[in-house]
């Protein structure tokens, strides 16, 4: 009887410390997928054409944004100066070249019907064509 | 002498005042510089080289796919 209850206490911690590796796993497997998605109201607003890219790296608000809309891209602006800063100072280069390249790309990468800024300031539906970019962009 | 002597002060006040004509003239053409109507623009973006942004290229591509949410 005590032989059988001493097992069971053994083999607890035993299923706790699997169960907390099952979910240790679980949660690193998770957490990138998450990270990895936009927000569904920036998703939103990108595709509604509110919101787009600016030749300098950062999202414009291609309409007047509603006070969530702005307080929303001013969040990933601040986000992106910092992840910027981070890879100028690791490149050797300025926040804003690395921004300005970041720009090139991420003007390039806009899908149809998501706005962008051209290099004169106007502001575009991206359609099949090329996006007007900056002369210097690659 | 004395009409001589006159004459040479005359010319002497012709001097001065043609300096001092002169000397004001020159002081308003350095006055009536115009100002350009537009305002002077600095275009900063001349730090940014195409080299520049050729070379940062591969690391910026690298930023925004492993930053996805923010871009």
């Amino acid at each position: 009887m005590g032989k059988k209850k001493m097992t069971k206490t053994m083999w607890k911690p035993t299923g706790l410390a699997l169960a907390a590796i099952v979910a240790t796993a679980a949660v690193a497997f998770a957490v990138p997928s998450a990270m990895a998605q936009r927000d569904p109201a920036y998703a939103a607003a990108r595709a509604a054409g509110q919101v787009g890219e600016q030749p300098d790296g950062y999202l414009g608000f291609a309409t007047t944004p509603t006070p969530a809309i702005r307080a929303l891209v001013q969040d990933l602006n601040i986000k992106r100066k910092a992840a910027y800063t981070a890879s100028a100072q690791s490149t050797g280069s300025t926040v804003e070249q690395f921004a300005f390249t970041s720009g090139c790309n991420l003007i390039s990468q806009t899908k149809a019907g998501e706005k962008y800024q051209t290099p004169s300031g106007a502001w575009k539906t991206r359609d099949g064509s090329p996006p007007e970019r900056d002369a210097r962009c690659p | 002498m004395k009409t001589s002597n006159i004459g040479a002060r005359r010319f002497a006040i012709y001097d001065r005042t043609v300096a001092v004509i002169l000397g004001a003239s020159a002081l308003a053409g350095c006055v009536q510089i115009d100002t350009p109507d537009k305002p002077i623009e600095i275009n900063l973006n001349i730090n940014i080289r195409q080299e520049v942004v050729y070379r940062l290229d591969g690391d910026a591509k690298k930023l925004i796919e492993q930053n996805s949410e923010i871009f």
